[in-house]
């Protein structure tokens, strides 16, 4: 086989995610099955046993949920995958994971809701539920990725990012990217970065499970039955990891919990711009939607507008530098997604007065002439 | 060494939240005097609970201390079992966390058979928040949400236990300590799924609602409604009314635990991976 073709492979999207899990160093799968992310489920039932590691398919999405994050304290890269309903179900532990600090990733394969919906289509309509879906003031991290290739790569950057800050990561994928068949590179494992959580070298007795430093706001958490010995709640707790309602204390918790990814927001985003440099008209969007607007945009070139897009592979923490630099930049934005306008509100808070949307929600995956339409409907109103 | 709690005790995170009269901390003690005898690092325990009064225990013993989400406790036990097989694993939770909201987690695990000790407080109502009533509050017993008695048939949770696939099922009460002690710590040796359920007091609203005069009486309560196993062969249905055996009720220990299962599997597939290779 020729050296450039190495490891090319020809795969559905879910699979994919299977492959990076297992190269990112996955050792617990819990889950449950449910449209369109049951693959995902199946592969690990026969991937993670011979890799050494635990599968368990589990009586509800809840109860995946608290396995994977029992597993991770216990000093083990885990992960659950789901859709919309199971989602909703999960809110809860994911709030616990974000406030406790367990690194974990939660795959989403988006399907139509709400309710059962179509569980056989595609949607884009939890965007804010993967933002705000837990109750409370809690931090969020969610990649949106938009062909095969991207679900190999996103997830690999889930694991990393999720062990890195200490926290839940969401990949936001959707029926159309889980499904489809393309070409895809599985990097080897010395082409990647792989990050593991951090841990304690101090010594057991003194240790404080939550204490920070200036240096380094994510905590040093010990792996259960390595010899620190503390408490994890879900209560407001204080730098050992016990309940406390100083209000001092309570606040610099949940400041803290944001700071911690905020501030490394440009670490976090990863966007792709396409033909951007001169564009007049850009086309923002994410996920297999992020396809059809590739598309629109090319078509209007050839009708003579300069459009570009802007494709966001983060949506959470919201990448406001990267769209903000689009907005000033040019006459309009579109925002295009598979709902009826979740991320747009984000956008619009930029400049209301630029911002336009395209937002078709009826299972299918939005196409390329619908944007163009757009495209120049808001040209001629320019 | 003579046995002395305050080894297994975080001293620092006194007082403890439980009201006086509360059984918490008989059932508490005795989990630590059974970790004693069975002289098990401390380090090699994981004691996990989900919410509620009983719950708050984790706070206050120094192991690998999980207080999760309402009903949740066996879901992250389970996880912790898969990543650490060596350790430990002990949940402790009340009626309402184990069998209300977490009860699909409870007869899933049991059947399962993996190898965590349940230790539940069934104090028959929601403490923590008040005094409603629980799927172990008595048929007709008052409660904040029973004004006029409870309309509902309570769970026999150890005959749930035993259908389900427990491996070990085990009732006493919080007066009944010696015999405690001596289920808790068959309960941690058992490998496979085990349940132990204690029958402890909640003055402060059931005891209030349902007319015990005090905290003492409720033990007394606990102590004439108990029967042992010889008693429950030889007693008339009629005599039995209204009372409960205590003891062991259940054990097998001839059948095959969930995470060796696992570990066969993974291992059989590693070499026949190796072979192929």
């Amino acid at each position: 086989m020729p050296e450039k073709n190495k490891n090319i492979q020809f795969l559905q999207g879910n699979q994919a995610c299977v492959e990076a899990a297992l190269l990112s160093g996955l050792k617990v799968f819990a889950g449950y099955p449910i449209t369109p992310s049951t693959e995902i489920l199946e592969i690990l039932a026969a991937r993670l046993p011979k890799a050494g590691g635990r599968f368990i398919q589990m009586e509800d999405e809840i109860a995946s949920m608290g396995v994977i994050l029992g597993a991770s304290i216990a000093g083990c890269k885990s992960m659950t995958a789901t859709s919309g309903p199971g989602f909703s179900l999960k809110q809860e532990l994911i709030g616990y994971a974000s406030f406790c600090e367990i690194p974990c990733v939660i795959v989403n394969v988006q399907r139509g809701g709400p309710s059962t919906g179509l569980p056989t289509c595609p949607a884009q309509s939890d965007v804010m539920q993967a933002r705000w879906g837990t109750h409370g003031d809690h931090p969020a991290i969610a990649f949106t990725p938009s062909s095969v290739q991207e679900m190999f790569d996103l997830t690999i950057e889930a694991f990393n990012a999720s062990e890195k800050y200490r926290t839940p990561v969401i990949l936001l994928a959707d029926e159309t990217v889980a499904h489809m068949r393309e070409k895809v590179r599985i990097r080897q494992k010395d082409e990647i970065k792989i990050i593991n959580r951090k841990l304690p070298k101090s010594h057991p007795a003194g240790y404080k499970p939550y204490a920070v430093t200036p240096e380094n706001d994510v905590p040093l958490l010990a792996n259960f039955g390595t010899g620190y010995r503390y408490n994890i709640t879900g209560l407001y707790h204080d730098e050992t990891g016990f309940p406390t309602q100083d209000p001092e204390k309570v606040s610099a918790l949940i400041t803290r919990l944001h700071a911690k990814i905020e501030d490394d927001i440009e670490e976090i985003t990863f966007y792709d711009e396409i033909n951007m440099e001169d564009a007049e008209i850009a086309l923002i969007s994410y996920g297999s939607t992020a396809r059809s607007c590739m598309e629109a945009a090319l078509s209007a070139r050839k009708e003579g507008i300069k459009a570009g897009c802007l494709k966001l592979k983060t949506i959470w923490p919201f990448p406001k530098a990267i769209v903000a630099k689009a907005v000033l930049k040019c006459k309009a934005v579109i925002v295009c997604e598979m709902n009826l306008g979740q991320l747009i509100g984000e956008v619009m808070k930029i400049d209301p007065h630029k911002v336009f949307g395209v937002n078709i929600a009826n299972g299918k995956i939005i196409n390329p002439a619908d944007i163009l339409d757009k495209i120049k409907e808001v040209c001629n109103g320019l | 060494m003579a046995f002395d709690f305050k080894n297994y005790l975080r001293l620092d995170k006194m007082p403890h939240i439980w009201c006086s009269g509360c059984g918490n901390g008989i059932i508490m003690q005795s989990v630590l005097r059974c970790i004693d005898s069975l002289n098990i690092d401390k380090d090699d325990i994981a004691m996990v609970s989900g919410i509620g009064c009983s719950a708050r225990v984790v706070g206050y013993v120094d192991f690998n201390t999980l207080h999760t989400a309402h009903g949740r406790g066996i879901p992250f036990a389970t996880g912790i079992k898969l990543a650490r097989p060596d350790m430990h694993v002990i949940v402790l939770a009340g009626d309402g966390d184990i069998i209300a909201i977490g009860g699909n987690h409870f007869i899933h695990a049991a059947r399962r058979n993996i190898d965590i000790s349940v230790i539940m407080f069934n104090n028959s109502n929601y403490g923590m928040t008040s005094g409603q009533s629980s799927p172990l509050t008595p048929y007709d017993a008052l409660t904040s949400t029973a004004k006029y008695g409870n309309m509902e048939r309570p769970f026999d949770m150890c005959e749930l236990a035993r259908g389900a696939g427990a491996v070990y099922v085990a009732r006493a009460t919080t007066y009944h300590v010696r015999l405690l002690d001596a289920l808790i710590k068959q309960a941690i040796t058992v490998k496979g799924f085990s349940f132990v359920e204690v029958i402890t007091a909640c003055p402060t609203y059931f005891g209030r609602y349902n007319k015990f005069a005090s905290p003492v009486d409720m033990l007394k309560w606990q102590r004439d409604s108990s029967v042992n196993l010889k008693q429950d062969q030889i007693m008339s249905p009629e005599e039995l009314k209204g009372k409960f055996v205590i003891g062991e009720l259940f054990k097998k220990e001839s059948e095959k635990e969930y995470t060796e299962v696992c570990a066969a599997m993974s291992k059989k597939l590693q070499i026949e991976g190796q072979g192929h290779g």
